[in-house]
């Protein structure tokens, strides 16, 4: 037996298909094709959760994915836990652990119970009304115990084990909601031809055919003419039917998410399978047909156990074959709870009463209800509710007030009417209108290609809704460019018409009162929390929503809001549009972050970029460093060795011998055309004119305010063609910058330019031994001092494949750069490396090239100027062109706080203790005992040891830095003061000679 | 994610592809050295972020590469029209469109919900 409340004959579930599952360490039996809420029901399990701020005991109120209140946990292994699901979507599957949340030490009796008898102090607002003061209680004692009490669920501790999917699709006409209307649109929409998708969040389609049971379509049960028609449609080529597809978000030019379950709810899923999928729809048309939602009716003690919706009720008995109880009360404003009571008293449930909030309910129900021997309070209300951990009775009174009777019931339905789903509608930005007669937010006026349907666009009846779907399938295609051979009809028929609906407070709870009537279950928001906002000033529903955290919640409001905004209306004494909507945002359900990551995690996270010579320089004992997307060699340790040794000895060897670099990284751009050297002309502040082929120079490049925007070494190799070089971090921007002035401002230069930075390896031969290193590997180059002196570049070939090879220096030795095919990388490195190991040369890394390079002051764009350099301030001045008229930047460079005495200028400092290493960042004060807050004049930006001289060395901008040298300055640490002297920017070798060596 | 129309390629495409690029029609003056600082001023530092049709730059960065010109409403986030870098600003009265207050704002929200 799948729960003693299954009533045979009922639902369409198969009885002999059972699973079973756990919750809270109890063990249930349940059927294939049960939710959780569902199977609980089925065992007469009501109370699944305690709600945030009173811990009051909480029951399932919907069946579907409104709801607020029925949150669980799902287990399937210590990886893989889900916290915060909504039982009424979750299905069951054999084996599951569900768990309740926000209890302790158990669901039924919950310590934190004590906040529903302490409700007085936690009116709205309260949070910020209460932990103002002391001022140091916050940070130590009102957090973390808020921290602590916060939240429902548990997040998983440990990394998602589950994969998930991403896919791009195209069609001419997306349907979200596969109901009646849904279907309708997508059938004649797919008989034109157009590629349809449509998408329903529920695992079968049909929505309220779920519950609808007097509903047929050509003469067919609703239900079964619902799967029929979904069957059929799966199999045209030209459509994609997507069940458990959650359409969450819509957004520009009809681009709409869709969130797949594909797992969720099998026992055993295949690991190959994603949890979830990601689609991404771009829609050429889309047809909106997400229904209705019930409200609940806000009374007095309206949130126990037991209490749900007539809908929610109605589902679990003609679906899932569920009574919600035994002796059952209905108090509507709505004619449609009237066929929950008729369909359970059918079942063989007693119907306690129907409580009518109106005088005069709709003739056809009430009518119905007379022959069913049903009573009927018309005029009625529930103004207060029984029972502890479920609902067991209900006090009635006449409206107006009067005495009250009570009730024995063991559950109670309730419906205020339905408010019409336009989510999807107002996230595409349509505007919504206030329709006065029927209490309700229509689609108003459109703003993409999209068109509403069904109960989401207020048409009740259900031929309407068949006829408005199945001419809107075929407008959308139409306008697609798609046209239908013949005219397609249904007929559908069903047993009553609705009418009736309220928002807002119910008899009992209306503004004299202080009863805790619920509008939000989740968030614990009383129809006098609306009203005592309102008192406090919040007029604007969206600072009544922010005072109250009405609709707030993982549900978003979906029950709540209107009830909010109706008493907020009425308290104000405005009308409803008057007061505003809020805004409804995407997510229209919970979308797990694994969804919306997808594959970008882990490795995929952002793309790696190695160099060709990657796996070399991993097996010669590399440690890589992450810069930018590259992994570039960080130092070579050898055994026994820590990183500090390594770099030492790197920095060493490479001023005693010679070291080997790998460059690759940098950004090189091929320029080329007849005016090329005029376009560098503008984009550096360098003159290129006198630059002859064969030579290099330092390149220094500004944005238009002056300040340094990018560095590099520029070589001609021909009259009309330059290799340019820039920062590793600077290429991709460095070429958008040439680009634009290319294209937009310079359009008049025959140049052009090419990214060539993966296409060439490069690889730096620095130190005294360097020429002897690639002496014997190079051919076609006399690589003599006077053939070929500092900054030259010659093509020629080393190991027998072409190079572009530079004589140029990042360390201030003797340096070449070799530049192959990017293919020819690796052997040529190898070649290098072997001849390097036999001359007592290595490798070095990027530690060690930062290190060499600050010996000698070469500075680091990105590192020892922050965007606010000139070249001036960075000692760079000599290489902004005196002549030139017209430079990125030149203008900029003359700007009166660009010429300023005083700006902070680029110097060296050094520690008085040659020992201490200062901190790159640290702030730099001319008198440490001055008081807080100090003046700060500058920062280091560069500090390193430096074994070569022995002592640590650092690059800083000071302000007046230049005027300094000589000087004595402070590094005002947490635990020390530094002192450290103002240098020149130049720690070895200061008259420059071996890099001509 | 918006669709783009490249003029240069002439079709649409993702906006994955594009890059915005800042204010279009704002040209760089040729006598640069000559300009006083408020007009330097004017020129490099001053935009005017507008509400509603703005005119603005943006780079098919992975794809043809191109820089184009684009009026947009920085209201709807609608694309009116692209064209071709070079090109003098469209005429507009038969682009602009009936752009509605968002009811997103506070002033919204106190005056009539649309």
């Amino acid at each position: 037996m799948s729960g003693a409340n299954r009533i045979p004959g009922a639902g369409r579930l198969t009885p002999a298909k059972t699973a079973r599952f756990v919750f809270d360490g109890k063990s249930y039996a349940a059927l294939e094709g049960d939710t959780v809420a569902s199977a609980l029901l089925a065992n007469g399990v009501h109370l699944v959760g305690r709600s945030f701020k009173y811990h009051r005991p909480r029951g399932i109120v919907s069946a579907g994915a409104e709801e607020p209140n029925a949150l669980i946990g799902v287990e399937r292994d210590a990886a893989r836990k889900q916290p915060n699901v909504r039982a009424t979507v979750q299905d069951v599957f054999d084996g599951m652990k569900v768990i309740s949340q926000n209890r302790w030490p158990s669901l039924a009796f919950d310590v934190g119970a004590v906040n529903n008898l302490l409700a007085p102090f936690f009116a709205a607002g309260f949070y910020y009304k209460t932990f103002m003061w002391p001022k140091q209680a916050w940070k130590h004692v009102y957090e973390p115990q808020i921290r602590a009490a916060a939240g429902l669920g548990v997040s998983p501790t440990e990394d998602d084990t589950d994969h998930y999917s991403s896919r791009y699709a195209h069609c001419d006409v997306l349907v979200i909601g596969a109901g009646v209307a849904g279907l309708s649109a997508a059938l004649a929409a797919a008989k034109t031809g157009a590629r349809v998708i449509i998408c329903d969040e529920q695992g079968q389609v049909g929505g309220a055919l779920h519950y609808d049971k007097s509903v047929t379509i050509d003469g067919q049960d609703g239900f079964t003419w619902a799967q029929g028609t979904a069957a059929s449609l799966a199999k045209m080529d030209n459509v994609t039917v997507l069940p458990r597809t959650t359409a969450f978000g819509y957004y520009a030019q009809n681009f709409v998410g869709l969130n797949e379950r594909v797992t969720e709810h099998l026992a055993k899923p295949d690991r190959k399978l994603p949890r979830e999928r990601l689609w991404q729809v771009r829609a050429k048309r889309v047809i909106i047909a997400t229904g209705a939602i019930e409200r609940h009716m806000v009374f007095a003690n309206n949130d126990r156990p037991g209490i749900m919706l007539a809908s929610a009720a109605r589902t679990f008995l003609n679906h899932f074959g569920v009574a919600v109880g035994r002796q059952v009360g209905v108090y509507t404003a709505n004619d449609s709870a009237y066929e929950a009571a008729f369909d359970l008293k059918r079942a063989g449930i007693s119907i306690a009463a129907i409580v009518d909030s109106r005088e005069q309910p709709g003739e056809g129900v009430l009518t119905e209800a007379r022959s069913l021997g049903i009573e009927v309070l018309a005029g009625h209300g529930v103004v207060d509710t029984g029972g502890k951990l479920r609902v067991s009775s209900m006090s009635v009174a006449r409206n107006g007030g009067g005495s009250s009777r009570k009730i024995a019931i063991d559950a109670l339905l309730m419906s205020a009417g339905w408010t019409p789903s336009v989510h999807m509608f107002s996230q595409s930005r349509g505007k919504v209108a206030y329709d006065f007669e029927t209490q309700r937010f229509l689609p108003g006026t459109y703003a993409q290609d999209c068109l509403s349907v069904g109960a989401c666009n207020g048409t009740n009846d259900l031929q309407a809704t068949i006829e408005e779907a199945l001419a809107a399938g075929e407008l959308m295609s139409n306008a697609s460019g798609f046209t239908a051979s013949e005219k397609l009809e249904l007929q559908g028929a069903n047993a009553f018409d609705w009418t009736g609906g309220m928002a807002g407070a119910a008899e009992g709870a209306g503004p004299d009162t202080t009863v805790k009537a619920f509008i939000d279950f989740q968030n614990d928001v009383c129809a006098k929390d609306i009203r005592l906002a309102v008192r406090e000033g919040m007029h604007s529903i969206e600072h009544i929503k922010r005072f109250t955290t009405n609709g707030m919640a993982t549900d978003q409001g979906k029950l709540s809001n209107i009830h909010g905004l109706a008493i907020a209306a009425e308290t104000l004494g405005r009308e409803i549009p008057k007061v505003g909507l809020t805004t409804f945002r995407a997510p229209y359900t919970p979308v797990t972050f694994g969804t919306l990551i997808n594959h970008s995690r882990g490795e995929l996270f952002d793309p790696t970029r190695k160099t060709p010579m990657h796996a070399l320089e991993e097996a010669q004992g590399a440690v890589f460093e992450d810069v930018g997307q590259w992994k570039r060699a960080w130092y070579y340790p050898r055994a026994g060795e820590d990183m500090h040794q390594a770099v030492n000895r790197e920095c060493e060897t490479v001023r005693d011998v010679a070291g080997i670099f790998d460059a690759s990284t940098l950004g090189k751009i091929e320029v080329v055309g007849p005016d090329a050297a005029e376009f560098l002309n503008l984009i550096y502040t360098n003159s290129w004119d006198t630059l002859k082929p064969g030579r290099c120079r330092y390149g220094i490049m500004l944005r238009e305010d002056g300040f340094v925007y990018d560095d590099g070494v520029v070589g001609r190799m021909a009259e009309d063609r330059f290799h340019v070089t820039t920062t590793t971090g600077g290429a991709a921007r460095v070429m958008n910058h040439m680009e634009d002035y290319l294209q937009t401002e310079f359009p008049h230069l025959n140049v052009w330019l090419t990214s060539a930075t993966e296409q060439w390896a490069v690889i730096a031969i620095q130190g005294p031994k360097a020429r002897e290193i690639i002496a014997p590997l190079v051919e076609g180059i006399d690589l003599s001092n006077e053939a070929f002196p500092h900054m030259s570049v010659r093509e020629g070939r080393i190991c027998g494949v072409p190079t572009r090879l530079f004589r140029m220096s990042f360390t201030g030795e003797t340096g070449f750069e070799v530049n192959v095919p990017a293919d020819f990388g690796p052997a040529v490195w190898a070649a290098i490396y072997e001849r390097a190991q036999a001359l007592g040369a290595c490798a070095y890394g990027t530690e060690a090239m930062h290190i060499l390079r600050a010996e000698k002051g070469y500075i680091i764009v990105g590192q020892d100027t922050d965007g606010t350099v000139t070249p001036d301030d960075a000692s760079l001045g000599w290489a902004v062109g005196k002549k030139k008229t017209d430079f990125v930047g030149i203008r900029g460079l003359r700007r009166p706080d660009l010429v300023a005495d005083g700006r902070k200028q680029l110097v060296g400092l050094l520690t008085k203790d040659p020992k201490v290493v200062l901190e790159e960042g640290a702030q730099i004060v001319a008198d440490p005992n001055q008081p807080l807050p100090m003046t700060m004049i500058g920062h280091v930006t560069s500090a390193y040891w430096s074994e070569n001289c022995g002592r640590s060395i650092a690059l800083a901008l000071v302000a007046g830095g230049k005027a300094k040298i000589g000087q004595t300055l402070y590094v005002p640490m947490p635990d020390k003061t530094i002192a450290v002297e103002v240098s020149d920017m130049v720690f070895i070798d200061k008259e420059g000679g071996r890099i001509n060596g | 994610m918006l669709l783009i129309y490249c003029p240069y390629c002439e079709e649409e495409r993702s906006e994955l592809e594009f890059r915005q690029a800042g204010d279009a029609h704002i040209a760089r003056p040729t006598n640069m050295t000559e300009m006083t600082d408020e007009d330097f001023e004017a020129f490099f530092f001053l935009r005017d972020n507008v509400k509603g049709l703005t005119f603005e730059r943006w780079r098919h960065l992975n794809g043809c590469g191109r820089f184009f010109n684009a009026a947009r409403d920085t209201v709807s986030d609608k694309f009116l029209t692209t064209y071709k870098a070079g090109l003098p600003r469209p005429d507009l009265g038969t682009l602009r469109p009936a752009t509605e207050a968002t009811v997103e704002t506070y002033e919204a929200t106190e005056s009539d919900a649309k």
